[in-house]
Protein backbone atom coordinates (compact mmCIF):
# COMPACT_ATOMS: atom_id res chain seq x y z
CA UNK A 1 0.00 0.00 0.00
CA UNK A 2 1.41 3.31 -0.75
CA UNK A 3 1.26 6.12 1.13
CA UNK A 4 -1.35 9.04 0.72
CA UNK A 5 0.01 12.16 0.29
CA UNK A 6 -0.50 14.49 3.19
CA UNK A 7 -2.29 16.95 1.69
CA UNK A 8 -4.05 17.11 -1.72
CA UNK A 9 -6.14 19.82 -3.06
CA UNK A 10 -7.52 20.37 -6.38
CA UNK A 11 -8.84 23.84 -7.91
CA UNK A 12 -10.15 24.90 -4.42
CA UNK A 13 -12.20 28.03 -4.23
CA UNK A 14 -13.83 29.69 -1.42
CA UNK A 15 -15.90 33.23 -1.22
CA UNK A 16 -17.04 35.59 1.72
CA UNK A 17 -19.83 37.90 0.37
CA UNK A 18 -18.60 39.29 -2.62
CA UNK A 19 -14.59 38.57 -1.85
CA UNK A 20 -13.55 35.75 -3.78
CA UNK A 21 -10.71 34.49 -1.54
CA UNK A 22 -9.54 31.30 -2.71
CA UNK A 23 -9.86 30.66 -6.79
CA UNK A 24 -8.49 27.86 -7.99
CA UNK A 25 -5.94 26.36 -5.62
CA UNK A 26 -3.99 23.51 -6.22
CA UNK A 27 -1.38 22.30 -4.36
CA UNK A 28 0.43 19.02 -3.12
CA UNK A 29 2.24 18.53 -0.03
CA UNK A 30 4.44 14.66 0.33
CA UNK A 31 4.01 12.88 3.75
CA UNK A 32 7.08 13.88 5.77
CA UNK A 33 7.84 17.15 4.20
CA UNK A 34 7.31 21.06 4.98
CA UNK A 35 5.42 23.04 2.95
CA UNK A 36 4.89 26.82 3.63
CA UNK A 37 2.27 28.80 2.12
CA UNK A 38 3.63 32.02 1.97
CA UNK A 39 1.25 35.36 1.48
CA UNK A 40 0.94 39.02 2.77
CA UNK A 41 -2.58 39.54 5.31
CA UNK A 42 -5.80 38.41 3.00
CA UNK A 43 -4.40 36.50 0.62
CA UNK A 44 -6.22 33.71 1.81
CA UNK A 45 -3.58 31.40 4.43
CA UNK A 46 -5.73 31.06 7.11
CA UNK A 47 -8.68 29.55 4.68
CA UNK A 48 -6.75 27.52 3.36
CA UNK A 49 -5.39 26.27 6.92
CA UNK A 50 -9.46 26.24 8.21
CA UNK A 51 -10.65 24.51 5.18
CA UNK A 52 -7.78 21.36 5.50
CA UNK A 53 -8.63 21.49 9.08
CA UNK A 54 -12.75 21.10 8.69
CA UNK A 55 -13.66 23.92 10.18
CA UNK A 56 -15.16 25.51 6.92
CA UNK A 57 -16.44 23.75 3.66
CA UNK A 58 -15.15 24.85 0.30
CA UNK A 59 -17.33 26.76 -2.21
CA UNK A 60 -15.82 24.28 -4.81
CA UNK A 61 -12.73 22.18 -5.64
CA UNK A 62 -11.37 19.21 -4.13
CA UNK A 63 -9.29 18.43 -0.41
CA UNK A 64 -7.59 15.86 0.78
CA UNK A 65 -5.75 15.26 3.68
CA UNK A 66 -3.91 12.14 5.07
CA UNK A 67 -5.63 10.44 2.13
CA UNK A 68 -9.37 11.28 3.42
CA UNK A 69 -11.43 13.98 1.58
CA UNK A 70 -11.81 17.08 4.14
CA UNK A 71 -15.70 17.58 3.26
CA UNK A 72 -17.10 13.78 3.36
CA UNK A 73 -14.59 12.12 6.21
CA UNK A 74 -14.23 14.92 8.40
CA UNK A 75 -13.60 12.53 11.23
CA UNK A 76 -10.73 10.66 9.99
CA UNK A 77 -9.37 13.88 8.39
CA UNK A 78 -9.19 15.02 12.53
CA UNK A 79 -8.12 11.93 13.96
CA UNK A 80 -4.72 12.70 11.66
CA UNK A 81 -4.05 15.65 12.42
CA UNK A 82 -3.22 18.71 14.92
CA UNK A 83 -3.78 22.21 14.43
CA UNK A 84 -2.00 25.44 16.05
CA UNK A 85 -3.68 28.51 15.00
CA UNK A 86 -3.17 32.38 14.50
CA UNK A 87 -4.41 32.95 17.63
CA UNK A 88 -3.12 30.86 20.90
CA UNK A 89 -6.48 28.42 21.54
CA UNK A 90 -5.37 27.83 25.36
CA UNK A 91 -7.42 27.74 28.24
CA UNK A 92 -5.87 30.81 30.37
CA UNK A 93 -7.69 29.80 33.95
CA UNK A 94 -6.58 26.75 33.80
CA UNK A 95 -2.49 25.90 34.03
CA UNK A 96 0.01 24.47 31.51
CA UNK A 97 -0.34 21.87 32.80
CA UNK A 98 -3.84 21.31 32.91
CA UNK A 99 -4.17 22.43 29.29
CA UNK A 100 -2.09 19.68 28.81
CA UNK A 101 -3.74 17.00 30.33
CA UNK A 102 -7.37 18.39 29.15
CA UNK A 103 -5.49 17.44 25.59
CA UNK A 104 -4.80 14.01 26.60
CA UNK A 105 -8.28 13.32 28.37
CA UNK A 106 -9.70 14.40 24.99
CA UNK A 107 -7.35 11.97 23.03
CA UNK A 108 -8.42 9.25 25.32
CA UNK A 109 -4.77 8.64 26.94
CA UNK A 110 -4.66 6.44 30.10
CA UNK A 111 -3.94 8.29 33.18
CA UNK A 112 -0.31 6.45 33.59
CA UNK A 113 0.55 7.89 29.85
CA UNK A 114 -1.30 10.77 29.89
CA UNK A 115 1.15 11.65 33.03
CA UNK A 116 4.10 10.63 30.90
CA UNK A 117 3.34 12.22 27.71
CA UNK A 118 2.19 15.96 29.49
CA UNK A 119 5.72 15.72 31.61
CA UNK A 120 7.78 15.00 28.29
CA UNK A 121 5.77 17.68 26.27
CA UNK A 122 6.72 20.41 29.56
CA UNK A 123 10.24 19.33 29.54
CA UNK A 124 10.46 19.59 25.84
CA UNK A 125 9.14 22.79 25.64
CA UNK A 126 10.69 23.89 28.65
CA UNK A 127 7.56 24.92 29.97
CA UNK A 128 8.61 22.85 33.20
CA UNK A 129 9.16 25.60 35.25
CA UNK A 130 6.00 27.58 34.36
CA UNK A 131 3.56 24.32 34.13
CA UNK A 132 1.66 25.00 37.61
CA UNK A 133 0.95 28.61 36.74
CA UNK A 134 -1.97 30.09 35.21
CA UNK A 135 -1.92 30.08 31.62
CA UNK A 136 -2.87 33.67 31.75
CA UNK A 137 0.37 34.95 33.13
CA UNK A 138 2.27 33.25 30.47
CA UNK A 139 4.43 35.47 27.91
CA UNK A 140 3.63 35.46 24.19
CA UNK A 141 6.16 33.12 23.77
CA UNK A 142 5.09 30.82 26.11
CA UNK A 143 1.83 30.99 24.92
CA UNK A 144 2.55 29.62 21.85
CA UNK A 145 4.60 26.61 23.05
CA UNK A 146 1.79 25.78 25.01
CA UNK A 147 -0.59 25.91 22.11
CA UNK A 148 1.92 23.47 20.02
CA UNK A 149 2.46 21.27 22.94
CA UNK A 150 -1.42 20.72 22.99
CA UNK A 151 -1.28 20.03 19.40
CA UNK A 152 1.27 17.89 20.20
CA UNK A 153 -0.20 15.54 22.80
CA UNK A 154 -2.06 13.17 20.25
CA UNK A 155 1.08 12.83 18.07
CA UNK A 156 -0.63 13.91 15.15
CA UNK A 157 1.75 12.76 11.54
CA UNK A 158 0.32 15.94 9.98
CA UNK A 159 0.31 19.33 11.66
CA UNK A 160 -0.65 22.53 10.46
CA UNK A 161 0.82 25.86 11.84
CA UNK A 162 -1.13 28.85 10.68
CA UNK A 163 1.57 31.87 11.20
CA UNK A 164 3.23 29.83 14.23
CA UNK A 165 5.66 33.11 14.89
CA UNK A 166 3.27 36.14 14.01
CA UNK A 167 3.89 38.72 16.85
CA UNK A 168 7.05 36.74 18.28
CA UNK A 169 9.98 38.60 19.58
CA UNK A 170 12.84 36.97 17.64
CA UNK A 171 14.49 34.95 20.27
CA UNK A 172 11.01 33.49 20.59
CA UNK A 173 10.82 32.79 17.24
CA UNK A 174 14.13 30.98 16.87
CA UNK A 175 12.77 29.13 19.70
CA UNK A 176 9.70 27.78 18.08
CA UNK A 177 11.54 27.31 14.67
CA UNK A 178 13.70 24.82 16.82
CA UNK A 179 10.85 22.88 17.89
CA UNK A 180 9.41 22.62 14.86
CA UNK A 181 12.75 21.16 13.18
CA UNK A 182 12.54 18.49 16.16
CA UNK A 183 8.98 17.68 14.79
CA UNK A 184 10.16 17.28 11.57
CA UNK A 185 13.03 14.92 12.18
CA UNK A 186 10.61 12.92 13.87
CA UNK A 187 8.86 12.39 10.35
CA UNK A 188 5.95 14.62 11.17
CA UNK A 189 4.98 16.35 7.87
CA UNK A 190 4.19 20.22 8.15
CA UNK A 191 1.63 22.50 6.93
CA UNK A 192 2.86 26.21 7.66
CA UNK A 193 1.79 29.21 6.54
CA UNK A 194 3.83 32.46 6.65
CA UNK A 195 4.08 36.12 6.08
CA UNK A 196 8.05 35.46 6.32
CA UNK A 197 10.32 34.70 3.62
CA UNK A 198 12.82 34.07 5.92
CA UNK A 199 10.73 31.62 8.18
CA UNK A 200 9.50 30.11 5.06
CA UNK A 201 13.73 29.32 3.98
CA UNK A 202 14.12 28.18 7.28
CA UNK A 203 11.66 25.42 7.64
CA UNK A 204 10.46 24.96 4.81
CA UNK A 205 11.30 22.30 2.16
CA UNK A 206 8.76 23.21 -0.81
CA UNK A 207 7.04 26.68 -0.92
CA UNK A 208 3.86 27.89 -2.64
CA UNK A 209 3.47 31.90 -3.16
CA UNK A 210 -0.07 32.74 -2.57
CA UNK A 211 -1.59 35.74 -3.86
CA UNK A 212 -5.46 36.79 -4.64
CA UNK A 213 -6.34 33.22 -3.98
CA UNK A 214 -3.68 31.22 -6.53
CA UNK A 215 -0.08 29.99 -6.21
CA UNK A 216 1.51 32.17 -8.34
CA UNK A 217 4.76 30.59 -7.41
CA UNK A 218 6.09 27.02 -6.21
CA UNK A 219 9.18 25.65 -5.65
CA UNK A 220 12.19 24.97 -3.03
CA UNK A 221 13.24 28.19 -1.25
CA UNK A 222 16.00 28.47 -2.88
CA UNK A 223 14.76 28.49 -6.59
CA UNK A 224 11.90 31.21 -5.56
CA UNK A 225 14.74 33.19 -4.39
CA UNK A 226 16.48 32.73 -7.73
CA UNK A 227 13.46 34.73 -8.73
CA UNK A 228 13.66 37.26 -6.90
CA UNK A 229 16.59 40.00 -7.06
CA UNK A 230 19.16 39.53 -4.37
CA UNK A 231 19.49 41.80 -1.12
CA UNK A 232 20.93 45.16 -1.86
CA UNK A 233 22.39 48.25 0.36
CA UNK A 234 20.91 51.50 0.57
CA UNK A 235 22.27 54.51 1.51
CA UNK A 236 20.72 57.91 2.02
CA UNK A 237 23.18 60.79 1.77
CA UNK A 238 23.06 64.37 3.45
CA UNK A 239 23.14 66.15 0.20
CA UNK A 240 23.27 66.28 -4.26
CA UNK A 241 26.68 66.40 -4.37
CA UNK A 242 27.44 63.67 -1.96
CA UNK A 243 25.01 61.53 -3.51
CA UNK A 244 26.42 61.79 -6.84
CA UNK A 245 30.33 61.59 -5.77
CA UNK A 246 29.49 58.33 -4.73
CA UNK A 247 27.33 57.17 -7.39
CA UNK A 248 30.09 58.00 -9.54
CA UNK A 249 32.69 56.07 -7.60
CA UNK A 250 30.58 52.53 -7.39
CA UNK A 251 29.62 50.41 -9.59
CA UNK A 252 26.08 48.78 -10.43
CA UNK A 253 24.47 51.38 -8.53
CA UNK A 254 21.29 52.67 -8.09
CA UNK A 255 20.90 56.71 -7.96
CA UNK A 256 17.33 57.88 -6.68
CA UNK A 257 17.84 61.67 -6.35
CA UNK A 258 14.90 62.81 -4.78
CA UNK A 259 15.32 60.83 -1.99
CA UNK A 260 19.15 61.06 -2.05
CA UNK A 261 19.40 57.40 -2.34
CA UNK A 262 21.86 55.05 -3.74
CA UNK A 263 20.67 51.50 -3.94
CA UNK A 264 23.70 48.72 -4.24
CA UNK A 265 23.35 45.04 -5.05
CA UNK A 266 24.74 42.63 -2.44
CA UNK A 267 24.56 38.91 -2.28
CA UNK A 268 26.16 38.58 1.41
CA UNK A 269 29.72 38.91 0.56
CA UNK A 270 31.96 40.41 3.10
CA UNK A 271 34.48 41.07 0.83
CA UNK A 272 31.89 43.77 -1.19
CA UNK A 273 30.79 45.10 1.73
CA UNK A 274 34.17 46.35 3.23
CA UNK A 275 35.09 47.63 -0.42
CA UNK A 276 31.82 50.02 -0.27
CA UNK A 277 32.21 50.82 3.16
CA UNK A 278 36.19 52.59 1.82
CA UNK A 279 34.24 53.92 -1.45
CA UNK A 280 32.46 56.06 0.93
CA UNK A 281 32.74 59.86 2.87
CA UNK A 282 31.01 59.16 6.11
CA UNK A 283 30.40 63.12 6.50
CA UNK A 284 27.98 62.69 3.81
CA UNK A 285 26.30 59.36 4.59
CA UNK A 286 22.95 59.60 6.20
CA UNK A 287 22.15 56.22 6.67
CA UNK A 288 23.50 52.60 5.84
CA UNK A 289 21.69 50.10 5.50
CA UNK A 290 21.87 46.16 4.41
CA UNK A 291 18.65 44.74 2.94
CA UNK A 292 18.07 41.04 2.70
CA UNK A 293 14.84 39.97 0.25
CA UNK A 294 11.63 39.75 2.26
CA UNK A 295 8.41 38.89 1.24
CA UNK A 296 7.91 42.40 -1.05
CA UNK A 297 10.78 41.69 -2.70
CA UNK A 298 9.01 38.47 -3.71
CA UNK A 299 5.56 39.67 -4.72
CA UNK A 300 7.37 42.45 -6.38
CA UNK A 301 9.65 40.22 -8.52
CA UNK A 302 6.36 37.66 -9.29
CA UNK A 303 3.24 39.82 -9.43
CA UNK A 304 4.83 42.99 -11.01
CA UNK A 305 3.40 44.73 -7.95
CA UNK A 306 4.48 45.22 -4.32
CA UNK A 307 2.47 43.73 -1.33
CA UNK A 308 -0.91 45.44 -1.21
CA UNK A 309 -3.75 44.18 0.80
CA UNK A 310 -6.01 41.86 -1.48
CA UNK A 311 -8.86 42.94 1.19
CA UNK A 312 -10.02 45.87 2.91
CA UNK A 313 -9.13 44.19 6.48
CA UNK A 314 -6.69 41.89 7.64
CA UNK A 315 -9.44 39.13 7.22
CA UNK A 316 -12.14 38.33 5.61
CA UNK A 317 -15.65 39.12 8.03
CA UNK A 318 -17.00 36.07 9.49
CA UNK A 319 -21.07 35.48 7.47
CA UNK A 320 -22.84 34.64 10.23
CA UNK B 1 0.38 7.79 7.96
CA UNK B 2 1.48 5.29 10.69
CA UNK B 3 -1.52 4.83 13.16
CA UNK B 4 -2.68 7.64 15.54
CA UNK B 5 -2.98 8.09 19.26
CA UNK B 6 -6.87 8.94 19.12
CA UNK B 7 -9.49 6.40 19.25
CA UNK B 8 -12.92 7.00 17.82
CA UNK B 9 -15.22 9.47 19.43
CA UNK B 10 -16.96 8.84 23.55
CA UNK B 11 -19.52 11.31 23.93
CA UNK B 12 -19.94 10.44 27.42
CA UNK B 13 -16.11 10.48 28.35
CA UNK B 14 -16.00 13.49 26.40
CA UNK B 15 -18.62 15.52 28.14
CA UNK B 16 -17.14 14.32 31.42
CA UNK B 17 -14.03 16.03 30.46
CA UNK B 18 -15.57 18.62 29.69
CA UNK B 19 -17.66 19.43 33.00
CA UNK B 20 -14.44 18.66 34.83
CA UNK B 21 -12.69 21.73 32.70
CA UNK B 22 -15.62 23.56 33.20
CA UNK B 23 -16.15 22.78 37.44
CA UNK B 24 -12.14 24.27 37.56
CA UNK B 25 -13.15 27.20 35.53
CA UNK B 26 -15.88 27.86 38.42
CA UNK B 27 -13.41 27.35 41.27
CA UNK B 28 -10.85 29.60 38.80
CA UNK B 29 -12.92 32.41 38.16
CA UNK B 30 -14.38 33.19 41.34
CA UNK B 31 -15.22 36.73 40.69
CA UNK B 32 -17.67 35.54 38.42
CA UNK B 33 -19.27 32.36 40.32
CA UNK B 34 -19.27 34.42 43.82
CA UNK B 35 -21.11 38.00 41.95
CA UNK B 36 -23.69 34.90 40.27
CA UNK B 37 -24.69 33.83 44.03
CA UNK B 38 -24.75 37.78 45.19
CA UNK B 39 -27.11 38.64 42.90
CA UNK B 40 -30.34 36.83 43.64
CA UNK B 41 -28.62 37.38 47.47
CA UNK B 42 -28.70 40.77 47.03
CA UNK B 43 -32.00 40.66 45.63
CA UNK B 44 -33.66 38.49 48.52
CA UNK B 45 -32.31 41.22 50.98
CA UNK B 46 -33.23 44.14 48.95
CA UNK B 47 -37.13 43.01 49.07
CA UNK B 48 -37.18 41.13 52.19
CA UNK B 49 -35.97 44.40 54.05
CA UNK B 50 -36.15 47.75 52.29
CA UNK B 51 -39.44 46.65 50.52
CA UNK B 52 -40.68 43.97 53.02
CA UNK B 53 -42.47 45.54 55.76
CA UNK B 54 -44.67 47.31 52.95
CA UNK B 55 -45.35 44.53 51.11
CA UNK B 56 -45.87 41.72 53.52
CA UNK B 57 -49.13 43.46 54.51
CA UNK B 58 -50.51 43.76 50.50
CA UNK B 59 -50.20 39.91 50.07
CA UNK B 60 -53.20 37.75 50.57
CA UNK B 61 -53.52 36.40 53.76
CA UNK B 62 -49.60 38.18 54.30
CA UNK B 63 -48.45 40.20 57.71
CA UNK B 64 -44.73 40.86 57.63
CA UNK B 65 -41.46 40.55 56.38
CA UNK B 66 -41.65 36.60 56.92
CA UNK B 67 -44.09 36.32 54.69
CA UNK B 68 -43.25 38.34 52.07
CA UNK B 69 -39.79 36.20 52.10
CA UNK B 70 -42.51 33.24 51.58
CA UNK B 71 -44.14 34.89 48.96
CA UNK B 72 -40.84 35.63 47.10
CA UNK B 73 -38.92 32.80 47.84
CA UNK B 74 -39.61 30.84 44.27
CA UNK B 75 -39.16 34.32 42.27
CA UNK B 76 -35.36 34.35 44.43
CA UNK B 77 -35.06 30.59 42.63
CA UNK B 78 -36.23 31.44 39.48
CA UNK B 79 -33.57 34.54 39.43
CA UNK B 80 -30.92 32.39 40.30
CA UNK B 81 -30.91 29.83 38.06
CA UNK B 82 -30.93 32.73 35.73
CA UNK B 83 -28.40 34.59 36.99
CA UNK B 84 -26.63 31.13 36.79
CA UNK B 85 -27.44 30.86 32.98
CA UNK B 86 -26.38 34.60 32.17
CA UNK B 87 -23.14 33.32 32.80
CA UNK B 88 -22.77 30.53 30.35
CA UNK B 89 -23.90 33.06 27.38
CA UNK B 90 -20.45 34.63 28.59
CA UNK B 91 -18.40 31.74 29.09
CA UNK B 92 -19.20 30.34 25.74
CA UNK B 93 -18.97 33.23 23.93
CA UNK B 94 -15.53 33.44 25.55
CA UNK B 95 -14.54 29.98 24.30
CA UNK B 96 -15.43 30.41 21.11
CA UNK B 97 -13.94 33.93 21.04
CA UNK B 98 -10.48 32.78 22.30
CA UNK B 99 -10.43 30.16 19.48
CA UNK B 100 -10.55 26.51 21.99
CA UNK B 101 -13.50 25.99 20.61
CA UNK B 102 -12.25 26.15 17.06
CA UNK B 103 -9.42 23.68 18.46
CA UNK B 104 -12.10 21.38 20.08
CA UNK B 105 -13.62 21.31 16.55
CA UNK B 106 -10.55 20.15 15.14
CA UNK B 107 -10.10 17.44 17.21
CA UNK B 108 -12.06 13.66 16.61
CA UNK B 109 -14.35 14.48 19.66
CA UNK B 110 -17.66 13.96 20.52
CA UNK B 111 -18.56 17.70 19.22
CA UNK B 112 -21.91 17.39 21.75
CA UNK B 113 -19.54 17.18 24.25
CA UNK B 114 -18.12 20.53 24.24
CA UNK B 115 -21.60 22.00 25.32
CA UNK B 116 -23.19 19.15 27.00
CA UNK B 117 -20.12 19.76 29.01
CA UNK B 118 -20.79 23.57 29.80
CA UNK B 119 -24.65 22.42 30.17
CA UNK B 120 -23.99 20.04 33.40
CA UNK B 121 -21.53 22.48 34.35
CA UNK B 122 -23.90 24.95 34.57
CA UNK B 123 -26.48 22.83 36.65
CA UNK B 124 -23.71 21.94 39.02
CA UNK B 125 -23.16 25.71 39.71
CA UNK B 126 -27.27 26.15 40.04
CA UNK B 127 -27.37 23.33 42.57
CA UNK B 128 -24.51 25.21 44.56
CA UNK B 129 -25.81 28.51 44.33
CA UNK B 130 -29.37 27.54 45.10
CA UNK B 131 -28.04 25.65 48.07
CA UNK B 132 -26.45 28.91 49.22
CA UNK B 133 -29.65 31.03 48.72
CA UNK B 134 -31.64 28.50 50.58
CA UNK B 135 -28.67 28.13 53.54
CA UNK B 136 -29.80 32.43 53.51
CA UNK B 137 -33.20 32.55 53.22
CA UNK B 138 -33.13 30.19 56.28
CA UNK B 139 -30.73 32.37 58.48
CA UNK B 140 -33.62 35.39 57.42
CA UNK B 141 -36.44 33.06 58.72
CA UNK B 142 -37.79 31.59 56.01
CA UNK B 143 -39.95 28.08 56.79
CA UNK B 144 -41.36 26.44 53.76
CA UNK B 145 -44.74 24.52 54.96
CA UNK B 146 -43.76 21.72 51.75
CA UNK B 147 -44.03 18.36 51.88
CA UNK B 148 -41.41 16.19 51.19
CA UNK B 149 -43.04 15.28 47.98
CA UNK B 150 -43.24 18.89 47.07
CA UNK B 151 -39.81 19.54 47.74
CA UNK B 152 -39.22 16.62 45.14
CA UNK B 153 -41.37 18.77 43.00
CA UNK B 154 -39.46 21.59 43.41
CA UNK B 155 -36.34 20.07 42.67
CA UNK B 156 -37.32 18.52 39.48
CA UNK B 157 -38.83 21.61 38.13
CA UNK B 158 -35.74 23.69 39.52
CA UNK B 159 -33.44 20.70 37.28
CA UNK B 160 -35.93 21.42 34.27
CA UNK B 161 -35.90 24.80 33.77
CA UNK B 162 -31.90 25.26 34.70
CA UNK B 163 -31.45 22.79 31.82
CA UNK B 164 -33.92 24.49 29.19
CA UNK B 165 -32.28 28.25 30.41
CA UNK B 166 -29.22 27.09 29.74
CA UNK B 167 -29.83 25.53 26.46
CA UNK B 168 -30.97 28.99 25.77
CA UNK B 169 -27.96 30.89 26.87
CA UNK B 170 -25.78 28.38 25.08
CA UNK B 171 -27.57 29.46 22.26
CA UNK B 172 -27.57 32.84 22.99
CA UNK B 173 -23.89 32.76 23.57
CA UNK B 174 -23.23 30.97 20.20
CA UNK B 175 -25.24 33.44 18.26
CA UNK B 176 -23.14 36.71 19.83
CA UNK B 177 -20.75 38.36 17.83
CA UNK B 178 -18.39 38.24 20.80
CA UNK B 179 -17.95 37.62 24.47
CA UNK B 180 -18.78 41.11 25.19
CA UNK B 181 -22.03 41.68 23.54
CA UNK B 182 -22.69 38.04 25.37
CA UNK B 183 -22.60 39.42 28.20
CA UNK B 184 -25.62 41.86 27.89
CA UNK B 185 -27.80 39.49 25.38
CA UNK B 186 -29.37 37.58 27.59
CA UNK B 187 -30.21 40.58 30.38
CA UNK B 188 -34.04 40.08 29.64
CA UNK B 189 -34.32 37.02 31.70
CA UNK B 190 -33.23 38.91 34.68
CA UNK B 191 -35.49 41.33 34.15
CA UNK B 192 -38.94 39.02 33.54
CA UNK B 193 -39.17 37.46 37.28
CA UNK B 194 -40.27 40.91 38.38
CA UNK B 195 -43.07 41.58 35.14
CA UNK B 196 -44.45 38.03 36.50
CA UNK B 197 -46.86 36.88 39.78
CA UNK B 198 -43.11 36.44 41.72
CA UNK B 199 -42.66 39.88 43.67
CA UNK B 200 -46.44 40.71 43.63
CA UNK B 201 -49.70 39.27 42.85
CA UNK B 202 -50.78 39.96 39.37
CA UNK B 203 -53.68 41.13 40.13
CA UNK B 204 -52.22 44.48 41.34
CA UNK B 205 -51.10 45.62 37.91
CA UNK B 206 -52.52 47.50 35.51
CA UNK B 207 -54.08 45.36 32.26
CA UNK B 208 -51.69 45.07 29.87
CA UNK B 209 -48.84 44.71 32.14
CA UNK B 210 -51.32 42.00 33.91
CA UNK B 211 -51.97 40.01 30.75
CA UNK B 212 -48.38 40.08 30.00
CA UNK B 213 -47.56 38.93 33.66
CA UNK B 214 -50.00 36.45 33.70
CA UNK B 215 -48.90 34.81 30.37
CA UNK B 216 -45.50 34.54 30.55
CA UNK B 217 -43.41 31.53 31.01
CA UNK B 218 -42.17 32.67 34.41
CA UNK B 219 -45.49 33.11 35.99
CA UNK B 220 -46.47 29.22 36.18
CA UNK B 221 -43.15 27.91 37.30
CA UNK B 222 -43.03 30.64 39.77
CA UNK B 223 -46.60 29.28 40.71
CA UNK B 224 -46.12 25.88 41.00
CA UNK B 225 -42.74 26.21 42.94
CA UNK B 226 -44.65 28.51 45.60
CA UNK B 227 -47.55 26.08 45.86
CA UNK B 228 -45.42 23.28 46.20
CA UNK B 229 -43.02 24.91 48.81
CA UNK B 230 -45.99 26.19 50.39
CA UNK B 231 -47.75 23.17 50.73
CA UNK B 232 -50.26 23.56 48.20
CA UNK B 233 -51.39 21.70 44.81
CA UNK B 234 -50.44 24.07 41.62
CA UNK B 235 -53.16 22.37 39.65
CA UNK B 236 -52.67 23.02 36.01
CA UNK B 237 -49.87 25.49 36.60
CA UNK B 238 -47.36 22.63 36.72
CA UNK B 239 -48.58 21.32 33.50
CA UNK B 240 -48.03 24.71 32.29
CA UNK B 241 -44.44 25.20 33.22
CA UNK B 242 -43.33 21.50 32.51
CA UNK B 243 -44.69 22.66 29.23
CA UNK B 244 -42.89 26.12 28.84
CA UNK B 245 -39.74 23.83 30.25
CA UNK B 246 -40.13 21.71 27.29
CA UNK B 247 -40.41 24.18 24.61
CA UNK B 248 -38.02 26.26 25.15
CA UNK B 249 -35.74 24.07 25.72
CA UNK B 250 -36.10 21.79 22.53
CA UNK B 251 -36.27 24.61 20.71
CA UNK B 252 -32.97 26.02 22.05
CA UNK B 253 -30.98 22.95 22.14
CA UNK B 254 -32.13 22.55 18.31
CA UNK B 255 -31.00 26.21 17.86
CA UNK B 256 -27.66 25.54 20.03
CA UNK B 257 -26.92 22.48 17.98
CA UNK B 258 -27.30 24.05 14.51
CA UNK B 259 -25.20 27.12 15.60
CA UNK B 260 -22.78 24.86 17.11
CA UNK B 261 -22.22 22.80 13.70
CA UNK B 262 -22.08 26.01 11.25
CA UNK B 263 -19.21 26.45 9.70
CA UNK B 264 -16.92 29.01 11.21
CA UNK B 265 -15.78 31.59 8.72
CA UNK B 266 -13.13 33.34 10.54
Amino acid sequence: MSIPTAVEVSELAMSYGDVDVLRGLDLTVPTGTVYALLGPNGAGKTTVVRILSTLVPADSGRAAVAGFDVARDAGDVRRSIGVTGQFSAIDELLTGRENLRLMADLAHLRSAESARRVASLLARFDLDDAADRRASTYSGGMKRRLDLAMTLVSRPRLVFLDEPTTGLDPRSRRELWRLVRELVADGVTIFLTTQYLEEADELADRVGVLHQGRLVAEGTPSELKRLVPGGRVEITFTSPSGLAAAAGRVRNAGVDEAALLLTVPYEGDFACLQSLVTELDGASVVSFEVRTPDLDDVFLALTGHAVRPVLPTEKPEAVR
Amino acid sequence: MTAVALTSPRPVRDSWTMLRRNLRQMVRYRSLTLMLIAQPLAFMLLFVYVFGGTMGPGIRGGDGRGDYLRFIMPAIVVMTIASVSLSTTYTIALDTEKGIVDRFRTMPIARSAVLAGRVLGAVVQTVVALVVVLAVALLLGYRSGGTILGWLGVTGLVLLMTLSLTWLTVGLGLAAPNAETASNTPLPLMFLPFLSSGFVPTGSMPVGLRWFAEHQPFTPMIDTLRAWMGGASPGSDAWWAVGWCLLIGVLSFWWARRLFARPQAT
